[in-house]
């Protein structure tokens, strides 16, 4: 039975807080996707981004969370949210947003937004550097240990401090989410602009006003999701790409345009990675004695070792797109 | 309201080509005397590999208006091939019965794909439909974890035993084609899945295949000795031993020029073809001619997997000329972003831009790395003085503030100079 | 003062002039129908007045104030609602959303709207909830033209709001339109189904090549021979 224990700490604990990290990422992606129409190559140096501000403000104010209670990390997250829904629409006046007065193709939208991918990267690694750091710097991480009540099971379900914190974050951040589409006016604004641009201008809705407020969204989102994977492990300044195809692949297999598809799609993807990563002869192991003598189980039986780790999206993204491309939940962007 | 698109402009005297040719050759020479002749050809030669790259960049996006992401990709495909194919044999490997097992795991591999196709068949024989899917996939998993346990087997016999699987010992010029074949096979696969949707995805998923090939030859050891490198490789013309650095960088020098004089004539001429102005048609106007009929996704499939063979075949010049094999040396920022910035200054879809581009940024590219190194190291004892405490890795910072310029210039171009140094000269309607 | 007066409109897309001298004049309590061979500039002339084109030479007049080339959003707040042809409703919103994002601009006067719309359009109430891409075409119609209404506009633009319908659906539509009207709405609307628009119209305009061919009430252009001949078959 520890095999099963092992299972669940390695395939549904880390699946849920991969999941809960990328469906995050994915809901700003669809977001700026619904509304400016082009996938936004930044997004995942925007998360970095995030995750850096609060490495920043941590490291000034080491001792803050004591005082709470809590990480210092997550009271500091707020803060770190603004700033980067501040970068974000900085960002949007200064390079998007005179390429669409221009009418340019999304395409350019595109490379432009991979320019000011590099742009961020450069900057922060040149002030970051590359190493992976902390963000508990005066605190330790807090490990729970759930012995389970069967005599045959040894070993505990892990779960970390900064796992719960993240559950609940992502709880939050989806609840919210949903209140602000479906019960405010500006919410619900954005949806209608996301469904029909020329309507909704013909309406009178102030479109460059809906873009800011989604920036500000998906910058304060991907502030979140940077700041969660980087408690979860270490803030880590060169993941970039490695962040952005699970990210995509979510917003795709959830529909783009579709803030739930992406949430689901993000927990598609992330249980898809570590399921993939999983080495499944853990699982067959105690079965062994069942099996006839000629098959023998070989010591590692992952699909893929966690250095290929990148292909399980790849591969996800290339079936959706040649099976369904407008997504699990049909997305409204083609 | 559809104008022909290929109305010329009237023949001038090109005197932006013109001045910018010498403005370029006048910089070269400049390099020449401050740097010396074996620099200086060993950086052209490189910018002509490069020229080749971007020429494969400007056909896609320039032509077609497909954004490749993952030029490093289609780049590393075509190192492996110059590798493969001109490296020596590893004696020890094929006296072994390892090629042999290799061999059979492969068979096994092409029988479980016809097992999982057949599977896929079931519901010609009535099975239903949903049952027939779910099958399919149980056994494409089933099969695919025995055969990727075998391989495991025998990919770390072979890493214990001999290395890696060695070279074949061909003319270099062989890998080059082959290196562009499979970039083109890989392009085709890449293509054929995208290119009927937005284009955004092909961005994507182009961007995903570069960094998994990346992977997949830093991690097979057996296949490329991984981390460890493979050098020397063989030129395709007498190496420095014989000739001395200046006199053979210039005939590998000759032999880029030639691959780059042959594919811009072929390009010059199927670009004024009827092929090039379908293909522009449908850059300028995807709606209208997509009622042309089903011709265009193929249409545009060509012209992505062209761009790719080049790409696969300058990536191989490149690996080549660097005597190197080396997995991690491939980077986005060198490989794609910078081959990018060529097609974008020197101008998208112009050819003869392109090249200079491709030229006069590598020059810029390559002198600025004293460069930011001086600045660095200037920031840093400014740093000091402030108080900011300087980390060690000052070659690492110095990467960082090439990949900061790289993104200005990308962003800073789109807005200011989007047709680049020398527009594409069609007339373009709408 | 005339509600609505536009007096020799030239314009069209991209340099290309597609209407070339186009006037017309409808009253506060009056409904307009263009009407016209296709390719007539019937369609682009509203978008002309609605500010979704560039009018380069001409004059187009809102209860006496120049208009000409406003925005869309200007116009919202002026008072003029418009209804495309196509891409008129907001499909993934509920019918009760899409009509709330109509009274955008003037939030607190949603409610008392709300109901006004629903007395119109008795079968969106019932449907309130359900996503407007989901309802029939003659109940996105009614969604669309509920939604123009949402702002309390002095004018609605109609573009085809018969398009596609069912002769019952057509009636029905005509019906509203005249019952609008009657509440003090003045409208303009072009029209496929001329010979049924016209026989509700108070001002028709029959345009022909970008250009004015005829201009009289409604009931006056039926009648005329040559108008039947050439423009309501036969």
């Amino acid at each position: 039975m520890n095999e099963l224990v092992f299972f669940i700490n390695n395939v549904v604990v880390a699946g849920s807080v991969t999941g809960s990290i990328y469906a995050i990422g994915a809901v700003g992606v669809t977001l700026i996707f619904s509304i400016m129409r082009f996938a936004h190559f930044a997004h995942a140096d925007m998360m970095t981004f995030g995750a850096l501000m609060v490495l920043v403000l941590t490291t000034a104010f080491p001792e803050v969370g004591g005082a709470v209670g809590l990480p210092t990390a997550v009271v500091m997250l707020p803060l770190a949210m603004a700033l980067t829904a501040l970068l974000a629409v900085g960002i949007d006046k200064g390079f998007y947003k005179p390429l669409r007065a221009h009418g340019v193709k999304p395409i350019v939208m595109v490379i432009g937004s991979l320019g000011v991918a590099l742009i961020l990267q450069g900057l922060i690694r040149l002030f970051a550097g590359t190493r992976a750091q902390s963000l508990y710097i005066a605190e330790r991480k807090e490990i729970f240990r759930l012995e389970l009540p069967f005599e045959s099971v040894t070993r505990p379900i892990i779960v970390t401090e900064p796992q719960v914190i993240l559950f609940i974050l992502t709880l939050a951040a989806v609840i919210g989410l949903h209140l602000f589409l479906n019960r405010t006016r500006t919410g619900k604004a954005m949806r209608a602009m996301s469904d029909n641009p020329d309507l909704a201008r013909a309406s009178g809705i102030n479109t460059s006003r809906i873009v800011t407020i989604t920036w500000i969204i998906a910058g304060g989102l991907a502030a979140v999701a940077g700041t969660l994977l980087s408690l979860d492990v270490a803030f880590k300044p060169d993941l970039s790409f490695f962040l952005l195809l699970p990210i995509f692949a979510a917003a795709i297999v959830g529909g783009v345009g579709h803030p739930y598809g992406a949430i689901a799609g993000g927990f598609v993807v992330g249980f898809a990675e570590t399921l993939a990563v999983f080495n499944w002869a853990v699982l067959l192991r105690p079965l062994q004695q069942h099996f006839p003598d000629w098959l023998e189980l070989p010591r590692n039986l992952a699909f893929v070792g966690t250095e290929y780790k990148i292909v399980v999206p790849f591969f996800i993204l290339v079936a959706i797109l040649v099976w369904r491309p407008t997504g699990i939940f049909k997305g409204k962007v083609i | 309201m559809n104008k022909p698109a290929t109305a010329e402009q009237p023949s001038r005297f090109p005197l932006r080509e013109l001045s910018l040719c010498l403005a370029l050759a006048a910089a070269i020479l400049a390099v020449y005397a401050i740097m010396g002749g074996a620099y200086s050809t060993r950086m052209l030669v490189e910018a002509a590999c490069y020229a080749i790259l971007a020429l494969g960049l400007t056909i896609q996006w320039g032509y077609a208006g497909q954004f490749n992401a993952g030029v490093m990709g289609f780049v590393a495909l075509g190192g492996v091939c110059a590798m493969t194919f001109s490296v020596p044999v590893n004696e020890a490997f094929w006296a072994s019965e390892l090629p042999f097992e290799l061999g059979r795991v492969l068979l096994y591999a092409l029988a479980a794909i016809v097992l999982v196709w057949g599977a896929t068949r079931l519901d010609r024989l009535g099975v239903p439909k949903t049952l027939r899917t779910l099958i399919a996939v149980v056994l494409a998993l089933l099969l695919y974890l025995v055969v990727i346990s075998l391989l495991r087997g025998v990919t770390d016999e072979i890493e214990s035993r001999v290395g890696f699987i060695g070279g074949l010992g061909l003319p270099t010029g062989v890998g080059w084609v082959v290196g562009g074949a499979l970039a083109g096979g890989v392009g085709y696969f890449i293509g054929h899945i995208c290119l009927g949707l937005r284009s955004d995805y092909l961005a994507i998923a182009t961007l995903g295949i570069a960094e998994i090939i990346k992977a997949f030859l830093k991690n097979s050891d057996w296949l490329t000795r991984g981390t460890a490198t493979v050098s020397p490789l063989p030129w395709p013309t007498p190496g420095p031993g014989e000739l001395g650095f200046v006199m053979a960088r210039s005939i590998y020098l000759v032999v880029t020029a030639l691959i780059i004089a042959v594919i811009f004539f072929l390009l010059h001429r199927a670009y004024n073809a009827a092929w090039g102005r379908t293909i522009r048609a449908i850059r300028d106007n995807e709606i209208s001619s997509a009622a042309m009929g089903k011709d265009v996704n193929r249409r545009r499939l060509q012209i992505f997997v062209l761009g790719c063979i080049l790409m696969g075949i300058g990536g191989a010049a490149l690996t080549s000329f660097n005597s190197i094999f080396d997995p991690q040396g491939y980077l986005p920022l060198n490989h794609t972003f910078l081959v990018l910035v060529m097609v974008i200054l020197g101008g998208p879809g112009n050819n003869l831009g392109t090249i200079i581009g491709a030229v006069l940024v590598y020059l810029i590219w390559i002198m600025s790395e004293p460069l930011a190194l001086y600045l660095m190291q200037l920031a840093s004892s400014l740093g000091e003085g402030l108080g900011w405490v300087d980390p060690a890795d000052m070659q690492s910072r110095a990467l960082q503030a090439r990949v900061l310029v790289i993104g200005l210039l990308i962003t800073l171009v789109l807005r200011f100079a989007p047709k680049g140094l020398l527009p594409e000269k069609v007339k373009h309607h709408g | 003062m005339a509600l609505l007066e536009a007096r020799n409109v030239h314009g069209g897309y991209g340099g290309m002039n597609i209407l070339n001298g186009v006037s017309m004049a409808i009253e506060a309590d009056e409904v307009g129908v263009i009407v016209g061979p296709n390719g007539a500039g019937k369609s682009t002339m509203l978008k002309a007045i609605f500010g979704l084109l560039a009018v380069n030479q001409g004059e187009i007049l809102l209860r006496g104030e120049p208009i000409t080339n406003l925005s869309p959003d200007r116009l919202v707040h002026r008072g003029m609602g418009f209804v495309p042809q196509e891409k008129n409703i907001f499909p993934s919103l509920t019918v009760e959303e899409n009509l709330e994002m109509g009274a955008y601009i003037h939030p607190q006067r949603f409610r008392p709207m709300l109901e006004r719309v629903y007395d119109f359009f008795p079968p969106l109430k019932d449907k309130r909830r359900q996503p407007a891409g989901e309802l029939s075409g003659g109940q996105r119609q009614m969604v669309a033209m509920g939604r123009a209404l949402m702002v309390e506009p002095s004018l609605l633009l109609l573009d085809e709001p018969t398009a596609g319908l069912s002769p019952l659906y057509m009636n029905e539509i005509f019906a509203r339109v005249q019952e609008i009207n009657a509440a003090g709405v003045g409208i303009l609307m072009v029209e496929q189904h001329a010979k049924q628009a016209l026989a509700i119209a108070d001002k028709g305009f029959v345009l022909a090549a970008g250009q004015n061919r005829f201009t009289d009430t409604g009931d006056n252009l039926l009648n005329d021979p040559e108008v039947a001949k050439s423009f309501l078959g036969g």
